[in-house]
Formats: structure tokens, sequence, C-alpha cells
């Protein structure tokens, strides 16, 4: 058992001195590894991003965020409004040589909605799959349902043979305690295939030369290591030693923006930052909760200088937001994006008239390893809220500590950071975030809220299919956000990427998602 | 002899035991494991019967016995993090952590020694008194520090080596080796400099003190009256008395170096188990961790027990005065 | 290595012994050695300021309410924008470099100092219970010595303060950190100490002054206090003192690697793993400067025990 495991790294890893003389292998330096091979074993968008170089979805965003075909070539919703038939690609391989066909499709659909995967929030509507032909399958979902594909942009296709043969039919149980063959090994249809896998050092791709599509890409492969200390990161990129990374820590980019052997790729990513309260009766301390009062939440939001943290902490390199999403996100209007003027006496006097008691102590939960600055901006938060006349208790630490108290509320007042990925709507937030917490909604409702005439129109723009119409039903929900102060807006978060001159093309996506597959190096080549 | 050898391996298994009811005590004292891997759509039904099938509804003791028959047989489950055999995770890097260990134990030899020799030699001298002040300095900078100052000197402002990671390796069967390649090299440069400024003080300090006494003893005397060089004395007839408590010593550190090697490891991303070891710390990934107690103090005890063993063999009244003081102790 | 006592035949008074360790032996090798008073001297003078940090700094860094975001980043007074009173600078939070300094070397020696006397205290209580009464407890003791033994020092401090760390609840926190840490550092090093008041305890309890004291029913904790104790204090106190930089170092190094004081009442690890961040990127007062102190602390430290050794070692006089 374990030698077998020997072997096989060591199968892998000798294969890698072949790919190391050919010419284009963009070394790109992340601010951390994937957790897994396996996209669903492992929730979390960095993973699949990466994955997606390896595994397809039955649809994919273009260059320009917009959905277009992939391993499906057309869809369409069957009279019953619940059932989509999907044509497939005809044609196309897997990495293994098998050849791709609706089975290995319901096989990928039945694997991601299966109970133990951390994954089948991102597919909530999926009932069950019929194959109807080799090129055929229908999907049923439980109900009408608009946003099907923008969820299936990220959901992987597994080869089903491969997945029987290796007993790795179900995502990988952590409760078995036995590794998962897909946690070491990928077979994918994408542009790229997986030479070699040494976590937290390298993980090295190749091309696939029988790949389906044209390749946009001149990349004969990459290597993906993780280089989690930012100065580190940054001298590894001035030395050359990595050709590009996804997280330039935005202190250093003037350094960066002055070598002549950088350049800077800079944007507002999507993902909006936010502050969460507790609406439960009482605080993690056992105190009673003042958060639920709206005169407190306003408080201290008119306690945070948001101009001086876009200045000092995001270098200016953020965006203010008011509203909950970023403005390309369907369902932004700019009335949502106001926001109220730094007023510390009046805060004061909000306080005052809520009764809250001088020097409240409060938990303030934030991540090490979470959003662009999030230790500075937590901190800088918890200044200005003394100044108010309060306590907050700065709790920060990796996400893997604060999930569980995030999630069990156990804790007081959050961060939370959220691009509306991979559904690219303010639907995202509104179901998983601002509704209720009941069964698949407001899973990510850490604060306990529960808002009756929210959930109404969340519920309504769920089954929704005119656009317009959806589009309102969320718009008139935000409003309900924004009026009550149910979480508080900071910014969307600067994004920084970074390369060296060997990479001549590297498209920046507002989504913060690196895509190498339109990746071009050098002049020819 | 044989008695002996029974005895401290009873010994080392009995410590290794204990140690391994520390690391079981880690399991148990983090929470609630289920916690940490369920994610967050989890209902209370899923985590009972995962706590169920875990088993971590047994009794303390069968839990423990559980925790150690796996342990013998190299088994410490799967990481929460990575979902990957830790064994395997640890494996794979134990290679750069051996290199870097063993390249800093070279250069705190070859560095350490002369210099031990000539502060002994040359005592009182002004040149001694100077070697003297360096390594009081060298054992008071955190190598954290050192680290840091070393990047950004030669990578940061000369650009001579890499800052982090193991540059370009060479699998040999199961081990990946950085030694045959130049940028497997260079990278193992800074680290292992920085990791030896500590052990190189430390060798030096027990040459000196070593060489001091050895200069004073007759065989010494005899030597120079026979009329061999001074130089042949010093470095032949005195130096070789010092060494094997040089050898001693450098046996028992490697143990402490590979666990100093974590912070090494920190400041320049080397990918070996150390480093793992801080990751699983800050994610709280408890079976990495409970396996990387457990190695670094198998290894520890296993190099503990071969220096008693040798100098038992060595000198055979230090066999009788253990045997008696465990007699006169039990 | 070589630093047993010389275990004097007659019982030894305990003021005798004290007065040995004042007496002008020691005195005189101190005012020989000019390193030695040098780094006294500046230990003094970095433990004085430390400890009156809340007098003589502009700033209280741990005080939230006191920092203020636009004075961020200001360079040390000598460049061209610095400002007063921001005499070394401030980081990235608007926090007095000068005044965090002085606070974060507060808590590192406050930490080295209390791990010393609480490993001390543990060593001392325990090696003499096991040497004086022997058997079992003895046994018990030492075994659990052996085990600690056989695992990095610095991966049991590791441990032990993540585990606390990760156990305790939020509000307790920031108030538990620095005793966590002083124990985390404690545990591992008791057992020097233990060991050789051990060693000394058993040749002791059988001399002759000790069985006539038992005989005529003095206590044994008396025996053990003002008989063997004074015994062996001369190496403990040279242990004890390279032990205190020791401490300090252990205490950085956990702080660095970031299971030690949290960023809002950072120790100077803690400092130098923020200011780590900014290496690159022109920012080099952040780390330079807590760098500088902790190394003149430990440094100053070490050179003072260093001299301790050779002065209280008779082989070398």
């Amino acid at each position: 058992m374990k030698l077998r495991h020997f072997l096989f790294v060591t199968a892998a890893t000798s294969a890698l001195a072949l790919p190391a003389q050919a010419q284009n292998i963009l070394d790109w330096g992340a601010n951390r590894d994937i957790g897994s091979l396996d996209p669903y074993s492992f929730g979390d968008s960095f993973t699949i991003n990466v994955l997606n170089h390896v595994y397809e979805g039955l649809v994919r965003y273009d260059r320009d965020l917009a959905i277009e075909p992939a391993l499906a070539t057309s869809w369409e919703i069957l009279d019953d409004q619940v059932t989509w038939r999907f044509t497939l690609r005809e044609g196309v391989t897997f990495h293994n040589g098998n050849p791709f066909t609706a089975e290995d499709v319901q096989a990928s659909l039945e694997r991601v909605s299966h109970e133990t995967s951390p994954l089948k929030g991102n597919l909530p509507a999926y009932v069950s799959s019929k194959v109807v032909d080799d090129y055929t399958i229908d999907v049923t979902l439980n109900g009408t349902y608009p946003l099907l594909l923008n969820d299936l942009t990220n959901i992987h296709i597994f080869d089903r043979d491969w997945l029987v043969d290796n007993n790795a039919e179900l995502p990988t149980d952590i409760g078995a305690g036995v590794e998962g063959y897909a946690t070491y090994n990928a077979n994918g249809t994408g542009p790229f295939i997986v030479e070699s896998r040494q976590p937290e050092a390298q993980t090295v791709f190749t091309v696939n030369p029988d790949w389906w599509d044209e390749a946009q890409h001149n990349l004969d492969g990459f290597v993906l290591r993780p280089v989690t200390s930012p100065a580190t990161r940054v001298a590894a990129l001035l030395s050359g030693e990595i050709d590009f990374t996804n997280d330039a820590p935005v202190q250093d980019l003037p350094r960066l923006e002055a070598s002549p052997d950088v350049n800077v790729l800079e944007g507002v990513d999507l993902r909006t930052v936010m502050i969460g309260f507790p609406f439960r009766e009482t605080l993690a301390s056992g105190e009673p909760n003042p958060f639920a009062d709206i005169r407190v939440r306003e408080a201290m939001y008119k306690a945070i200088d948001l101009q001086l943290i876009h200045d000092r902490i995001m270098r200016g390199k953020s965006r203010i937001a008011g509203a909950v999403v970023a403005p390309p996100i369907p369902g932004y209007t700019e009335d949502l994006d106001t926001i109220p003027a730094y007023d510390l006496e009046g805060a004061q006097a909000l306080l005052a008239e809520a009764g809250v008691p001088e020097g409240l102590s409060f938990e303030f939960n934030c991540l090490s390893d979470g959003l662009v600055n999030e230790e500075q901006f937590c901190q800088a938060l918890a200044s200005m809220w003394s100044r108010l006349g309060l306590e907050p208790q700065l709790d920060v630490a990796p996400r893997a500590v604060q999930s569980p108290k995030r999630t069990g509320g156990k804790t007081d007042v959050y961060t939370l950071g959220w691009a509306t990925l991979p559904m690219l709507d303010s639907y995202s937030p509104l179901i998983q975030i601002f509704h209720s917490k009941e069964g698949n909604s407001g899973v990510f409702n850490w604060g306990d809220w529960s808002y009756p005439e929210l959930d109404a129109l969340v519920q309504a723009a769920g089954s929704e299919l005119d656009l317009d119409t959806r589009l309102k039903l969320q718009n008139d929900a935000m409003r309900i956000i924004k009026d009550n102060h149910i979480m508080i807006p900071l910014h969307q978060q600067p994004m920084a990427w970074a390369v060296t001159p060997a990479v001549s093309d590297m498209p920046l996506f507002p989504d913060n998602k690196p895509r190498l597959w339109f990746a071009r190096m050098g002049g020819d080549g | 002899m044989l008695a002996f050898l029974l005895k401290r391996t009873a010994n080392a298994a009995f410590v290794m035991l204990a140690v391994a009811f520390l690391a079981f005590l880690i399991f148990r004292s983090f929470g609630d494991p289920v916690e940490m891997m369920v994610n967050e759509q989890a209902t209370q039904e899923d985590r009972a019967e995962l706590r169920e099938r875990l088993g971590l509804n047994d009794g303390f003791f069968t839990q423990y016995v559980r925790f150690v028959t796996n342990a013998v047989q190299g088994d410490f489950g799967i990481s929460y993090r990575n979902q990957q055999d830790v064994m395997v995770l640890i494996a794979e890097r134990l290679p750069a952590t051996f290199e870097l260990v063993l390249v800093a134990t070279v250069i705190s030899l070859v560095v350490g020694i002369p210099l031990g020799v000539i502060t002994a030699v040359h005592r009182d001298s002004r040149l001694a008194d100077a070697l003297q002040l360096t390594s009081i300095v060298g054992v008071s900078l955190p190598s954290f520090v050192v680290g840091i100052l070393l990047i950004l000197a030669f990578s940061v402002t000369l650009g001579w080596l890499p800052a982090f990671g193991r540059g370009e390796t060479v699998d040999i069967g199961w081990w990946s080796t950085g030694l045959l390649t130049p940028s497997g090299r260079a990278a193992l440069v800074l680290p292992a400099v920085s990791l030896s400024t500590f052990q190189i003080t430390l060798v030096m300090r027990l040459v000196r003190a070593e060489m001091l006494e050895s200069l004073r003893a007759d065989y010494v005397k005899f030597a120079r009256a026979r009329g061999v060089p001074r130089r042949r004395v010093h470095w032949v007839h005195a130096l070789r008395n010092c060494l094997m408590p040089v050898i001693t010593l450098t046996g028992m550190q490697i143990g402490n170096l590979i666990a100093f090697a974590l912070v090494t490891e920190t400041v320049f991303q080397w990918p070996g188990m150390g480093l793992l070891f801080i990751q699983a710390v800050t994610f709280v990934d408890i079976p990495v961790m409970a396996a990387y107690l457990m190695l670094v103090s198998f290894i520890f005890v296993v190099l503990n027990t071969i220096v008693d063993v040798t100098y038992a063999w060595v000198d055979p009244r230090l066999r009788d005065d253990t045997a008696k003081a465990g007699a006169s102790n039990g | 290595m070589a630093d047993r006592t010389d275990t004097a035949p007659v019982a030894p008074t305990p003021t005798s012994r004290l007065a040995r360790l004042r007496d002008s032996d020691l005195w005189y090798s101190f005012r020989a050695h000019p390193s030695a008073m040098f780094a006294a001297g500046l230990l003094v003078v970095l433990a004085l300021t430390a400890l009156a940090a809340p007098w003589i700094t502009p700033q209280n860094p741990y005080d939230l309410a006191a920092l203020e975001l636009w004075n961020s980043e200001i360079p040390p007074i000598w460049s061209p924008q610095g400002q007063w009173p921001f005499v070394l600078g401030t980081d990235v939070q608007g926090r007095d470099i000068f005044s965090a300094i002085l606070y974060g070397s507060r808590i590192s020696l406050i930490i080295g100092f209390a791990s010393v006397i609480l490993a001390l205290t543990v060593g001392l209580s325990l090696g003499l219970i096991a040497g004086y009464f022997g058997g079992w407890i003895d046994n018990v003791i030492m075994r659990v010595g052996d085990v600690l033994l056989s695992m990095p020092f610095i991966l049991i401090a590791i441990l032990i303060s993540a585990i606390a760390t990760a156990s305790l609840p939020t509000g307790l926190k920031s108030a538990l950190a620095a005793p966590i840490l002083i124990v985390a550092i404690a545990v591992p090093s008791w057992v020097q100490y233990a060991r050789t008041v051990r060693a000394s305890a058993m040749v002791e309890r059988k001399k002759e002054y000790v069985q006539a004291a038992r005989l005529i029913r003095v206590k044994s904790w008396r025996i053990m206090l003002h008989h063997i104790l004074p015994n062996t204090l001369t190496p403990i106190m040279v242990a004890a003192t390279l032990n205190f930089g020791l401490a300090i170092l252990s205490e950085a190094t956990l702080s660095f690697l970031g299971v030690g004081m949290p960023a809002d009442q950072p120790s100077l690890g803690t400092l130098i793993r923020i200011g780590n961040q900014y290496l690159f990127s022109g920012l080099w007062w952040i780390v330079v400067f807590p760098a500088i102190q902790l190394c003149l602390i430990v440094l100053s430290v070490n050179m003072i025990g260093d001299w301790l050794r050779d002065a209280l070692n008779p082989k070398l006089n």
C-alpha cells in the first residue's frame, strides 16, 4: 500500500526532467498551493481555477467573460421547464486517450453533487441526469432555474471509466482516512496535462497536444510554485526565478513598476469586501448582543474612514464600495453604491442613543490568509472602532482555524469577501449570504439574520427566467440590505499581477483568475 | 554488553511510547477534528456519522492503542488539508531537509574546527579574542534574522544567489537531490549557511575547550619534547583527541538541526519537512503535526541511543555505572 | 560539559555561599573584563528603557485608539520625510517604531525572565525531590525529563503555544498570550536544572551532615533548601543566564513563526515578522530597528553569561 505510493511518486517526478528543456515553460509563483488535484474533494476557488487548465466544463467563459460552448456544443430547455438537454462535442479525448461521452458527464454531475462533496453547493439545482445517447444528456433540476450555465462553467468533467477503474467515483472521504486516487492524479480534457505534483513545492503541467480546441497560447507547459511569503515572491520575480505571479503585494507595486524586469498588471477585482454582524441573542462571550440594533451597525459604519483605508492600507488601488456587488455584476445599480460620510461624533451619538455601554467588548474575526491586506485593514478597523468607544478583540488566524468558528456562530463581527464566483451574478450573494439560513440557502449567513421580505424577493428571482424582471427583483433585495446595513461593504479589493518581460501576453480577468490558455511567451516562441 | 544494548533499546521504546502519547494528546486536545474536516454545508447528522466512523466515540485507551498501532506501521492517516497520505507527504519532503542539515553540518565542521583550534592555540591573542567575541555574536543572532540579512545582501542587492526554493532537483530512486544541478547547489548555499551559524559556534567552542585540555596533557608535552613540530602537535596529536566529543556533539545535534531547520525553511521557503510542519501548525493539520513530531523524536531517540551505545562500547566502565545506577533506582 | 561543582566535604552554610558569589574574586574578574562591563551596562540601559517604556515613549502601541492611520509609513527622523515625534519612523498602521521597540523589548525581557524563573523553580524543586528521595519518585520525574529531552526544544515550545492558542476562546487569547509563551518555553528547559540538582542531591544525601540532620529530625525540605541547594548554585546560575538569552531568542522565534505574540501586542519577534513582509517595499526601518534591538539584548545577556561561566569555572582560573 505505502510502497505503491512511493513507486508512483517516483515515476511522476522523474518524468519532470524532460519538459524542462522545452522553450516556453511559464513559472507561476502563486501565493498558495492548490489543495488537491481533485476539485470535487476540496471546495476552494483557487484550486478549481488552476485545475480548470486540466479539467473543463460543459461551458466556459471566453476572454470577455461571456459564456461560450466548451464540452457541450448546444443546449435547450425542454417543455417541462426543468429539464435541460445538452448536445456534447464529438471527437474529444481525455488525457489518457479515452473518448469523451455523455456517461462521463453523468458520472461527473453525480460525483460533484454527492453527499460528501464539499462542492455540492456549487450545483444546487441538480436533481438527476439521463444519458440519451453518447452525445446527448438530459439534466433535470429541482425547478426553473436561470443560472445553470453559470454554475456549469466550474463543474469539471471527469472520465467515468478512469474513476471506476481507480475506485474514485465518489469524492475523497476524509472520514475514511484513505487518500483518494484523484487527489494525486488527474485526467481531464483540458489544454494542459498534469506531469507531476509535489504538494507545497511544485506542480508541473505540460501542454496537451491533442486538445480539441485551437490553442491561443504558445506555452509548452507551466509550473505552479507556491511562494507564500509576499517578500519572497517579489524577490523571486525581480531575480527572474518566476515569470508570473497572480498576487503581487500591493505595498511592493511601486518597486515592481520601477523595475525594468517586471511588468505589473493592475485592476480592480470583482471581490467585494464586507463586514458582517451577529444577529443572535448573545455575543460569543455570553453578553447581550447589541448588533441586531440597526443604530449600532450604522454607528460602526460611520466610524469607518473608508477613504483613509483606501489611501493607506490599499495604497489607492482599491475601489470604495457602497453596494455588495461590483459594478460589472448583473443586478448592480449606481444608486446602491453610495457611502455615508465619515462622522465619528455622529456615530458616538448613535451608539449612546442605542444604549451601548462604553467599552463594549466583542470579537472581530479576520483571516490571515484571506483578502488583500486583510490583517492590516482589520487592525485599522479595530483601531477606528476603538476610537468610537468599543473594544474589538481582534482575532486573526488562517481560514482553516476561523471557518469552524464563523459557520458555528462562535464569533461576533467578521470579514467576508464575495466575488459572485463562479456565477458572476448578484443572485450569488443573495442566495448564499443574505437569504435566511435554511437548507442550501444562506450557507454563508454567519450572522443568523432573517428578513422575510428579502427571502421572498430572492426566491422569486431564483425561478424567474426573464432577465430584466429577475435583475429588478435582485436589485430590490439589495436595497433592503443597504437600508438595513445587514453587512457593511468596504471596497472592491485591488488585483495586481506581475509578469517578467518573457511573458508577452497575460490577459487580466476581473474575477482574478489566471487563464494561461490565453497566455503567450517570448517573441517567436 | 548485550544486556546494556537491550536496556537502552527498551528505554528508547519507552520514550517513543510516551512521545506517541503526547502526539495522541495533540489529536485529542485540538478541539473537535470533525469541525475541521466537514465543509460549511454539513448537517448535524453528517457530523455525528463522521464522528462515529472516525472512531471518536470509542474509549480513550482504545483510541490510543489504535493510534500507536497505526503509527508503528507508519500510518498517520491522511492530511486534513491536502487529503494526501501523511507519511508520503513527509517522505517526499525528507530529502530536502536532510540535504540542508547535512550541508549545514559539514559547513559547521569545516569552519568550526579550525576556528576552535586557532582560538585554543593562540589563547589570549587578539585574534582569539576577536574570534571569541564573534562566536558570542554568532549565538546571539536569531537564525531568522541571519536569513533575512543574507537574502537582503546576496539575493536582493547583489543578485548572486536565489532567495527561495530548492532549484532544480534530480531523482535518484525516491530520493530527490539538489546537489547534482548548478541551480540546486546555488539554492542550497544561503539556507545552509544560515542554519549553520549557531552550529559553527557550538563546534568552535567545544573544540576550543577540548583543545585547551589536550594541550595541557602529558602526551602533548612529550611530543613537543620529542621534537615534533609545533604545528603537527597542535593539528594532529592534540586535535585527534578532541574529535570524539565533536563527533558526539555533531551526532546529537543533528536532531536539533532538523528541528531548527523549520525556521530556516520558513525564511527561505525551502520545501522541507519543517516548512510542511509550520504550515500544518497554521492550518491545524493535526495528522501532519503528529507524524512530524513522532518522526523527529524518533530520529532524536535513535541518535541518542547510538551515541550512548557507542560510548559504552568504547568505555566499558560506563556500562557498569549505568547498570548500577539503574539497579539502585529500580 | 565540565561545569560540575567542587562538592565541599564540609557542610556549607547558606550565608557563606551567597557571600562567595558576591565576594571580591567575582567582582575583580568583572572589573577585569571590559566586555562584561560593557555588556552589563548595555543590558541595564536596555532593560531600564524597556521597563520605563510607558513613561518615555510618545505613544502606547498597544492602545488601538492611539494609532492614527494617517501617520503610517513615516521614515526615521533623519530622512527628509521624517516627522517628530516618530524618531525611528512608523509602520503601516501608524505605530511608532521607537515605542513599539521599547514595549516589544519589555515583553521579550519579561517573557524571557519569567520563563527562566519558572523553569528554575520547577527544575530545582523536582530535581531536589528526585535526588533526595530517590526510588520511584526519582524514576517518574527523570523519565518525564527523558521524554522531554527526546524532543527538540523548539518543537515542544511551538506545539504548546499552538495548542494553547488554538483551544482558548478569543477573549482570553490576547490576555494569556504572554503566559502561554512563558510556559511553552519553560516546559522544555526545566529538565536541565533538575538533572544538575539531582546529581548533587544524590551525592549530598549520603553525606554525614545530612544523615545527622535527619537523625535530629530536621525537616526534609530544610535540608534540601539549606544544605543541598546552595551547593549547586554556581553551575545553575551560569546555565540560567545563558538560558535567559536562549529564552528571549525562543520567544522571538515563535513570534516570528506566527505562534507567539499577536500583532496587536507585538514583541520584537512579531515586529520582525510584520516588517519582513515589507522587506522590498523600501520600509526597511520596520524590520531593521527591531532586529538590531533584539540582537543587542541577546548579545549582552550572552556576553554576561559567557563571562560568568569563565569566571566561575575553577578549571580555567
